[in-house]
């Protein structure tokens, strides 16, 4: 044996070719951006009264006149409110609109006291950490002073061909002027008189 | 003579990193993934601050269409069957005999005569989203929404049922009304009412 047969190793190509799989990636990522909703809808929680006839009287009776605040939804979006008993209501209904200027100017102005704790309390929390116990803390101060003395409860009656979205915005500005206390009330025929003054023409 | 070499390029790009980048997207796509359900028929529901999510399992879903019109469905298919046999029960009759084909519905809400005959049509929602007849009747004349609550809370137990409420925005209260007056009569008295977010500026 003259020469030995070095073995001559083979220099392979170590580079793979990514562009099938960055093609298949591509299409799995389309897939799953289209057929995917990434925002989980929200959902606002409501309780109603129950059922039960001396409960509901119970609510009722705690609607000091001085605190109460009766808001009336007519269909076209218009939106009525009255302060104290409805018997003077005729003179006092004032008729307003929906959003910053109208029903939450006054809201948070019939609100200011709890609105200001509430301010201060975020103010206290915001430096705090944030956990489960402090969650639960502040969650329970929340609704200690949504609940106070003094903040004002808020019935609400909707017409009956007011829309829904009517209900959801009212009940928002319950949300944001940070109000504890407030009722679904039904549409009497008394608030129905009342609009008519008002030049609301309703056909139930 | 001097001659002019021409480099030669490599045009081997290199993937590596742009797979790198589509796998993170994929993974995260996957992972938030929610998928769309099929709504046969159209709710656009009203924009709240509120941030509350629903939640997820035994959830019963009143849909309300802008005309007034009530359906329903149910967060999993074996909660749906789950709900069939409580109601067949209920009713002492065969008001859903094909179960299995009724556990796959996306959304259901006809009268409770005729829920057999909707399960053997084609265009199952086509008819949800068309037929004047379709919806659960929820008046106080014909209340057979009351029966269907009464079937998924028997079904799905009386403390852990979450009923979610998700009406158009431009449905009548009335119509809101009517179902709630229903769930409240079957002391149903919590409700998530579905929304999509949106500021408080408006």
């Amino acid at each position: 044996m003259a020469k030995q047969v070095k073995s001559k190793q083979k220099k392979m190509n170590a580079r793979v070719d990514f562009t099938p799989m960055v093609d298949m990636i591509m299409l799995l990522v389309t897939f799953f951006m289209l057929c995917t909703s990434l925002l989980k809808p929200q959902a606002m929680q409501l309780s109603m009264p129950s059922d039960k006839e001396d409960q509901q009287d119970e609510q009722r009776s705690q609607a000091k006149a001085s605190e109460a605040v009766t808001i009336l939804a007519a269909p076209g979006d218009r939106i009525f409110y009255f302060e104290g008993k409805a018997e003077n209501a005729a003179q006092t209904i004032v008729e307003t609109k929906y959003g910053k200027d109208g029903i939450r100017a006054f809201l948070l102005q019939k609100n200011a006291k709890a609105q200001a704790e509430v301010e201060k309390l975020k103010k206290e929390f915001e430096v705090r950490d944030i956990n489960e116990e402090s969650k639960k803390e502040y969650n329970e101060r929340l609704s200690e002073i949504k609940s106070a003395k003094g903040t004002p409860t808020v019935i609400i009656k909707i017409n009956d061909d007011a829309s829904f979205n009517n209900m959801m915005k009212i009940l928002d500005e319950m949300l944001i002027c940070n109000i504890g206390k407030y009722v679904i009330d039904n549409f009497s025929e008394a608030d129905k008189e009342l609009l008519a003054t008002k030049g609301v023409q309703l056909a139930h | 003579m001097g001659r002019f070499k021409i480099t030669k390029q490599d045009t081997f790009i290199d993937m590596t990193p742009m797979s790198d980048v589509m796998v993170l997207l994929l993974t995260f796509f996957m992972l938030t993934a929610t998928f769309v359900k099929e709504e046969p028929v159209k709710v656009n529901a009203p924009g709240s601050v509120s941030e509350v999510k629903i939640p997820t399992t035994k959830l019963l879903t009143i849909f309300i269409e802008k005309n007034g019109k009530v359906f329903l469905n149910l967060d999993s298919p074996a909660a749906m069957r789950r709900v069939a046999n409580a109601l067949n029960e209920k009713q002492g009759a065969e008001v859903i005999s094909d179960i299995n084909e009724f556990a796959q519905v996306p959304m259901f809400g006809t009268p409770l005569d005729q829920v057999n005959a909707w399960l053997k049509l084609e265009d199952r929602n086509g008819y949800l989203a068309k037929n004047p007849n379709a919806g659960v009747p929820c008046d106080s004349v014909n209340d057979e929404l009351k029966v269907w609550v009464r079937a998924a809370v028997e079904a799905l137990g009386e403390d852990s049922i979450r009923i979610a409420i998700k009406a158009d925005k431009t449905t009548p209260y009335k119509n809101v009304k009517y179902v709630i007056n229903s769930l409240r009569s079957e002391h149903q008295n919590r409700y998530n009412l579905i929304t999509s977010l949106s500021g408080a500026e408006d």
